[in-house]
C-alpha cells in the first residue's frame, strides 16, 4: 500500500544508493498522444452518454441527441487509439480473449465494447429515427456503462508499479470522471451554441466537473507526498497548472454562455483542453516517477519502515 | 480457493488450476561466488534465440564491466557490476597492522525475472498471453500477446519489456522448454560457480538459509537474502538472490509489493468516482429549463 506522509518526515532524510543512477522500473511504453487521446475520448464517450440519457429522460431532444452522437464517435476514436498503441494492433481481439477481474484492461475492455454497442445503437437510433424504444433504451444502459468507461482508466493506471500513478489510485478515477464531466459538458454548450438550445444543464456539468477535477488535484497535491512531486513539477506540473486554469476558466464561460453564445464555443474549447492538458500531464507524471529510482526506493523504504542504511535482512 | 492477491501461497500452480503438476522450482543466485563471467548471459540468449541487447552494435556503457545495462526484452539474464572503495577485511600477510584496509570491492549479480508468488505482470495481463505454468513459473505465450505493454509498467523489478520491432512483450522462460524435457535452464546450467543454482524452491530454500549462516559466520555482516521470504510483498519469489549489499545497490527495488493487492481498494474508489459522475449529471439536469435565452430572443 502507498504511504501517505500526513506529517513530517518521521525518518531522518536517507540517501538511497542505486544502479548507476539507473531506474529500477521500465518507464512505460504508452506514450503520447495516444495514451492521453484515449483517457480523454474514453472519459468524453462516458460523460456525454450519461448527458444523453439524462437529457433524453428530461426532455431535452438537442442535448440527447448530441450525448449519443458524441458518445459513439468518442468511443470508436478512442478504441482506434488504443489499437494503434498496441504492439500488435491486428491481435486487438484477444483483449476479449479472456475476462479476467485482475485486469483493469481487460474490465475496461469488455466496458468499451458493451458501452460501444450500446452508443451506437442509440446514435443510430437518434440520427435515422429507427425505433426510438430501443435507442431510448440502449441510451439509458449507456448511462451505466458510461460512468465504469470514464472511471476504470484510474485503476488501469494505478494499478501499476509506477509510484505516482499507484500512489494517486483514490484520486485518478475521481480526476477522470471529473474530466468526463466537462468534457460532455464541452460537448453540451457546443451542440446547444450551434442550435440555440439551453446551454443550463452543460454549464452546470461543467461546473461540477471543475469542482470533482480540483478536489482530485487537491488531494493529491495534499496526500500523496513525496510520490505527489512528478505531479508538481516539470512538463507534468506545467500541464497540470495549464490544464487547472483552462478548465477554470472554461467553466466562468460556461457560465456566461446563456448570454453570449460565442462565450459557449469558448468555453468549450477552453474545457475540452483543459481536459487533454490533464491527460497528458498524468503520463508525464508517471513517466518521471519511473524513471527516478528515488521515488520507487523512498516509497517502499518509507512503507517498510526501514530508512536506506538498513540492518542486514535474514 | 478464491483469487488471493497477496500474501504467501503454499501451492502456486494448484491455485493456477493445475490438479497435478511437479514441485515449484526456481532459481537461488548467490550473488557472493558469482564471478561475472556472463556464461548465463551468453547461455540463455543462445538456447532461446535472444536478439542482440543493442541490435547490432557493440555499445560501452562505462558501467565497469556491464555492457547489457538491464534485464528487458532482449536480456534475461543480466550481470550487473560494481565496484566499491570501501573498508575489506583484509588477511594480515605479515601479523601486523589490524587488517582493515582501502580497497575495491566487486560485486557481480546475474539478475533475472523474479517468477514472483503474485506476479504483477500476469495479474494485469488482459489476453491471458501471460500464464503460470505447471512448474510454478511465470511465462508469456507468445502467439497470444497483443503487446498492450500493461506488464511493462505492473512489473515491480522492470524486468518485462516489450521489443519494439517485433511488438510483443518478451522475459525470461525459465526455459520452460527445458523443464519440460527434464533439463535445467541454460543459465543455470553455464554457471561455473554455481552462484546460478536452480532446484525445487522449498530446498533452494534452505540450502540458501545455510549458505547465509557460513556467510554470516565468516564475517560478511552485509550478506542478506532478497525474496526467499513467502511473507514479502509479492509472496515470495520463485527466483531470489543472496545479496552482499542493500538491494537498490544492485538496482533492485527494496521491498516491493504487488501492485495488484490494492486493487479492490482502487476498484472502490473507481466506484466512488463513477458515482459522483452520474450524480453530476444528475444534479446538472435536475434544474428547470428556462423559457428562452437572451442572445436567441436578439
Amino acid at each position: 500500500m502507498a504511504a501517505r506522509v500526513t506529517e513530517e518526515r518521521q525518518v531522518p532524510e536517507a540517501s538511497f544508493g542505486s544502479y548507476y543512477g539507473r531506474p529500477i522500473l521500465k518507464v512505460t511504453r504508452w506514450k503520447e498522444p495516444h495514451l492521453p487521446a484515449y483517457l480523454f475520448l474514453g472519459e468524453l464517450s462516458g460523460g456525454a452518454a450519461a448527458l444523453g440519457a439524462a437529457a433524453t429522460a428530461t426532455g431535452r431532444p438537442v442535448l440527447a441527441r448530441a450525448g449519443r452522437l458524441v458518445a459513439a464517435a468518442a468511443a470508436f476514436a478512442g478504441a482506434g487509439f488504443l489499437t494503434a498503441e498496441l504492439g500488435r494492433p491486428e491481435r486487438f481481439v484477444n483483449m476479449l480473449r479472456v475476462a479476467k477481474p485482475t485486469s483493469p484492461m481487460s474490465v475496461g475492455s469488455w466496458t468499451l465494447a458493451a458501452h460501444s454497442g450500446l452508443v451506437t445503437a442509440a446514435a443510430a437510433s437518434s440520427l435515422t429515427g429507427v425505433l426510438p424504444g430501443l435507442g431510448t433504451a440502449a441510451g439509458a444502459a449507456s448511462a451505466v456503462t458510461g460512468p465504469v468507461l470514464a472511471a476504470y482508466p484510474g485503476v488501469l493506471l494505478a494499478n501499476t508499479a509506477v509510484p505516482a500513478w499507484h500512489s494517486a489510485y483514490r484520486e485518478l478515477p475521481l480526476l477522470f470522471t471529473g474530466g468526463a464531466m466537462t468534457a460532455a459538458a464541452a460537448a453540451g454548450l457546443l451542440a446547444a451554441a450551434a442550435t440555440g438550445a439551453d446551454p443550463g444543464p452543460a454549464a452546470r456539468l461543467a461546473i461540477a466537473g471543475a469542482v470533482t477535477e480540483g478536489v482530485a488535484e487537491v488531494s493529491m497535491e495534499r496526500w500523496l507526498g513525496e510520490a505527489g512531486e512528478p505531479y508538481r513539477e516539470g512538463s507534468a506540473g506545467q500541464l497540470l497548472r495549464a490544464a487547472r486554469v483552462l478548465t477554470v476558466a472554461g467553466g466562468v464561460c460556461a457560465l456566461a454562455a446563456r448570454r453570449s453564445r460565442g462565450a459557449g464555443v469558448l468555453g468549450a474549447a477552453l474545457l475540452a483542453g483543459g481536459g487533454l492538458a490533464a491527460k497528458f500531464a498524468v503520463l508525464r507524471a508517471g513517466v518521471a516517477s519511473a524513471k527516478d529510482p528515488r521515488y520507487v526506493i523512498a516509497q517502499q523504504r518509507s512503507a517498510s519502515g526501514t530508512a536506506g542504511a538498513a540492518p542486514a535482512r535474514t | 480457493m478464491g483469487n488471493r492477491l497477496s500474501g504467501p501461497l503454499a501451492d502456486v500452480s494448484g491455485e493456477a488450476g493445475y490438479r497435478e503438476h511437479p514441485p515449484r522450482v526456481g532459481f537461488f543466485t548467490d550473488t557472493s561466488v558469482c564471478i561475472g563471467c556472463k556464461a548465463c548471459e551468453v547461455a540463455c540468449k543462445e538456447w532461446n534465440g535472444v536478439p542482440d541487447t543493442h541490435g547490432d552494435v557493440l555499445s560501452l556503457t562505462g558501467m565497469s564491466y556491464d555492457n547489457t545495462e538491464e534485464l528487458g526484452a532482449n536480456a534475461w539474464r543480466h550481470v550487473a557490476f560494481i565496484e566499491q572503495a570501501k573498508p575489506v577485511q583484509a588477511a594480515p600477510a605479515d601479523g601486523a597492522g589490524d587488517g582493515a584496509a582501502e580497497a575495491t570491492r566487486w560485486l557481480m549479480a546475474s539478475d533475472v525475472c523474479k517468477h514472483c508468488t503474485h506476479a504483477a505482470c500476469l495479474d494485469v495481463c488482459p489476453t491471458g498471453a501471460l500464464v503460470r505454468t505447471e512448474f510454478g513459473s511465470v511465462v508469456v505465450q507468445s502467439d497470444v500477446c497483443n503487446g498492450c505493454a500493461y506488464c511493462v509498467s505492473a512489473c515491480p523489478f522492470g524486468v518485462i519489456d516489450r521489443r519494439e520491432d517485433d511488438g510483443r512483450a518478451w522475459k525470461c522462460t525459465m526455459c520452460y522448454d527445458r523443464l519440460r524435457g527434464g533439463l535445467e535452464p541454460a543459465c543455470a546450467k553455464a554457471c561455473p560457480t554455481d552462484s546460478i543454482q536452480f532446484g525445487p524452491l522449498d530446498e533452494l530454500r534452505a540450502a540458501a538459509a545455510a549458505r547465509l549462516a557460513e556467510l554470516h559466520d565468516a564475517g560478511e555482516k552485509g550478506a542478506r537474502l532478497y525474496g526467499h521470504d513467502p511473507e514479502d510483498g509479492i509472496g515470495g519469489a520463485g527466483a531470489f538472490f543472496l545479496l552482499l549489499d542493500e538491494p537498490e545497490t544492485y538496482g533492485l527495488p527494496p521491498d516491493p509489493v504487488v501492485t495488484t493487492a490494492d486493487l479492490p481498494s482502487m476498484w472502490q474508489w473507481a466506484g466512488v468516482a463513477a458515482a459522483v459522475l452520474v450524480a453530476g449529471v444528475g444534479a446538472a439536469f435536475a434544474g428547470r429549463s428556462p423559457a428562452g435565452l437572451p442572445w436567441r430572443r436578439g
